[in-house]
């Protein structure tokens, strides 16, 4: 009988930091102790905490073990699962204020569960409710959470119309970027008649940063097979197409996984439930274009095309993939569906605001304590999410601005920090929600730099297809170095301004329509930050290096040489003793005199 | 698979390996589990109580744990029942025997047995 789990996580973060030798020290460990027949060792998909692995959760404590390494397994077990004393020095301690208040003799390994940490506390797990939970290869644990008995329930006892109502009634909009009502979009696809039709997933998740997607599809890779299938009986397809990154190796095992293992269970194949109902799924891989994100040339990419989008309309539900009216649904949105069906479009509707409803799952990254994911309700602050669930800025640094949208969207300054984050909000400040990438950046960060960054990333993306996004992508980009070199002149604010707004209008596809939201949001907000590049020639942050000084200030000086010494370009004289001087030509701004100066001496600029 | 009640018949057999999982059910029993609990038995103690709650279809309402050392050790293997609302229960010199009938009459009844507790064993 078994009297205790210990969960070692699985997910991408943590098997890079070794937990998959954790896993292993844990099993043979627990057979050394003769415990095998007690305690049971689970692997889970990620629990959100990344930056603190890898992680184990001893249960029924709920205990939460943070960066285990394969040396801490014999004390975990020998204590903790065997003498029953929990081994504080790895108990992640950041509980929430309450908790705290209730501990107040001081700090109780014992009483505080994975529950009740800052991180987790404010946070509200829908789509990623199974991560981290359950054994995402076995389909008997997704089972017992109530597994496919939302399908169950839709094939035996709801109409495909029905089935839309509720998803239309729960207010559930599209994930993926867009914000498309789900509804909506399944009636369209059901409205139209044809011999096939088919249902995408859409798991490319080429935003930089982001990986959301991923941590649902290695955590709980049967919802999506579930949420697929629910959806091909609420459109009348009897196929679907998984799109995925090749880049994501470990998801991708898992889903074959689950489809195998569906399919034994004969959860997938032909008459399912013996409704009469039959759907088939299949994985393809994508090469990791970002274009091949956009619904049109992921459909092109799977006809086995080259993923270039292709104009709208017609749109997929008409005419999609193979030419067959097709649902094309982001992976979060699809891991919502089973627990609407189960609960309800009232307890959906129920979380978040007017017109965005249920909850966001966000990779928090950059400039930020507790990089990692979160799922939090639509409405939530970003003062909330930044400082309290990721834990603030690090290093005592000032909060300047977060990027949602990734290279589509554009960044919340600090001023905007009280906004609470839903579709419209962010719209309404020229940011849009995207799929769920969130980069903190503080003071350090410079935001034409940011800019620059972005519109790389397009310039190398963009397919080429049409000129505004080919051409004009590049001629903002070259723009923006000038303005990084030192060299921007006013007229080239307005410049940029222009043809983002030209770019905007005129690209086929969403990649060039939103290619300029980085540069606009950034002028629109940081425009004396633009303004300093080129009228002051300054970056005040210090990161462009051609605007960069670095100055020995002569009173400080000691005269030490030690600069001098570190200089690789031999651009530092002075004598023994006497104030040194920096010969700026020569200089090639490395910084290593900063970094070597005892006495503070040396300043950027 | 062709009906729901082979899914519910999955479900109902795994329902138990997942749902130590989801944490604190109303009642928790707590085992002494330091190496002097151990010597006196205290493994079989918390076998025996992770299996009987089980058998009582208890594990929605009683989540069984151990602790380390609690301090009375000449009264070893000892047991607590927390409640929510109630005084902590304390038994000691458990067997695996008095478990499940700690189990039954207790946990399932809802009737402390005195005669194994700690007050008992004082006075
Ligand atoms: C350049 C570009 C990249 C995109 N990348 C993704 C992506 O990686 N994942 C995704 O789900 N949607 C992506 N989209 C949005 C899709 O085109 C589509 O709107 C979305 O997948 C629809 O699903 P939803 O309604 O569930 O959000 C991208 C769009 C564009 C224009
Ligand atoms: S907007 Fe850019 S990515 Fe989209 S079709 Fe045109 S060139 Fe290709
Ligand atoms: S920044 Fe580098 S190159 Fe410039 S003076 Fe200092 S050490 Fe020399
Ligand atoms: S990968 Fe382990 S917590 Fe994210």
């Amino acid at each position: 009988m078994i009297r205790s789990q210990v969960l070692v996580c699985g997910g991408t973060g943590c098997t890079s930091s070794g937990s998959k030798a954790v896993l292993a020290a844990f099993e043979e460990e627990i057979v050394k102790q003769g415990l095998d027949e007690e305690i049971k060792i689970v692997p889970t998909g990620c629990f959100g905490l990344c930056e603190r692995g890898p992680v184990v959760i001893v249960y029924p404590e709920g205990t939460f073990y943070s960066r285990v390494q394969k040396d801490d397994v014999a004390e975990i077990v020998e204590e903790h699962l065997l003498k029953g004393r929990i081994v504080e020095r790895l108990v992640y301690k950041d509980v929430a204020e309450d908790v705290k208040t209730e501990l107040k003799d001081g700090f109780d390994p014992s009483k505080v569960s994975l529950n009740d940490t800052i991180f987790y506390k404010s946070q509200k797990r829908v789509a990623l409710r199974n991560c981290g939970v359950i054994n995402p290869e076995s389909i008997d644990e997704y089972i017992a959470v109530d597994g496919y008995a939302a399908l169950g329930k839709v094939l035996t006892e709801m109409t495909p119309e029905e089935v839309i109502k509720v998803v239309s009634d729960s207010g559930l909009r599209g994930r993926g970027g867009g914000g498309f009502p789900t509804g909506r979009k399944w009636s369209f696809t059901a409205a139209n008649q044809a011999d096939q039709k088919y249902v995408v997933c859409n798991a490319d998740e080429g935003d930089p940063g982001a990986f959301m997607d991923r941590s649902v599809l290695e955590g709980d890779p049967h919802c999506i097979v579930e949420a697929m299938t629910i959806c091909g009986y609420a459109t009348g397809a009897t196929e679907g197409y998984i799109y995925v990154r090749a880049e994501y190796p470990i998801a991708v095992k898992r889903l074959e996984i689950a489809i195998e293992q569906a399919k034994e269970y004969g959860l997938l194949g032909d008459n399912i439930f013996d409704s009469g109902f039959s759907f088939n799924l299949h994985i393809r891989l994508g090469a990791g274009a970002f274009v091949c994100g956009e619904e049109t040339a992921l459909m092109t990419s799977i006809e086995g095309n080259r993923g270039e989008p292709r104009p709208r309309p017609p749109y997929p539900a008409v005419k999609g993939l193979f030419g067959k009216p097709t649902t094309e649904n982001n992976v979060e949105t699809f891991a919502n569906i089973p627990q609407i069906i189960l609960k309800g479009a009232d307890w959906f509707a129920s979380m978040g605001t007017e017109r965005s409803k249920g909850t966001k799952v966000f990779a928090l990254g950059g400039k930020i304590t507790n990089t990692g994911l979160v799922e939090i309700p639509m409405g939530t602050t970003l003062r909330k999410v930044i400082e309290e669930i990721g834990g603030g800025v690090p290093n005592g640094k000032k909060f300047k601005a977060a990027q949602t949208g990734g290279p589509s969207g554009g960044c919340i300054p600090a001023s905007l920090i009280d906004t609470e984050i839903d579709y419209d909000n962010l719209t309404a400040i020229g940011c849009m929600m995207g799929s769920g990438g969130l980069i903190v950046m503080d003071e350090d960060n410079c935001m034409v730099d940011i800019a620059k960054f972005f519109l790389n990333f397009t310039v190398d993306e963009s397919c080429g297809k049409c000129a505004p996004c080919r051409i004009g992508t590049m001629r903002m980009k070259e723009i923006l170095e000038k303005i990084t070199e030192g060299n921007g002149t006013l007229e080239d604010l307005d410049k940029l301004e222009e043809l983002a707004l030209y770019i905007k209008e005129n690209s086929l596809c969403g990649l060039g329509q939103t290619a300029p939201n980085p540069v606009l949001a950034t002028l629109k907000f940081f425009r004396d930050e633009y303004e300093a590049h080129v009228v002051d020639h300054k970056c005040p942050a210090g990161v462009c290096k051609a605007l960069l000084n670095y100055t020995i200030i002569a009173d400080k000086c000691k005269g030490c040489t030690k600069c001098a010494r570190n200089c690789p370009v031999g651009a530092i004289s002075g004598q023994v003793k006497q104030p040194h001087v920096i010969d700026n030509s020569v200089c090639i701004k490395c910084g290593a005199c900063m970094d070597n100066c005892s006495f503070g001496a040396i300043i950027k600029g | 698979m062709k009906s729901l009640a082979e899914l519910a018949a999955i479900r109902e057999k795994m329902k138990d390996k997942v749902v130590l999982r989801e944490g604190s059910g109303d009642i928790r029993v707590v085992v002494g589990m330091a190496t002097c609990g151990i010597a006196a038995g205290a493994r079989p103690v918390l076998n025996a109580f992770v299996e009987k709650v089980n058998e009582a279809g208890l594990t929605d309402k009683v989540t069984v744990s151990q602790t380390g050392c609690i301090g009375v050790c000449q009264f070893e293997p000892v047991v607590e029942v927390f409640e929510a609302g109630k005084e902590k229960v304390t038994y000691v010199k458990m067997t695996a025997e008095k478990a499940a009938e700690v189990v039954e009459k207790h946990l399932k009844g809802g009737e402390v047995i005195s005669e194994y507790t700690i007050t008992n064993a004082i006075s």
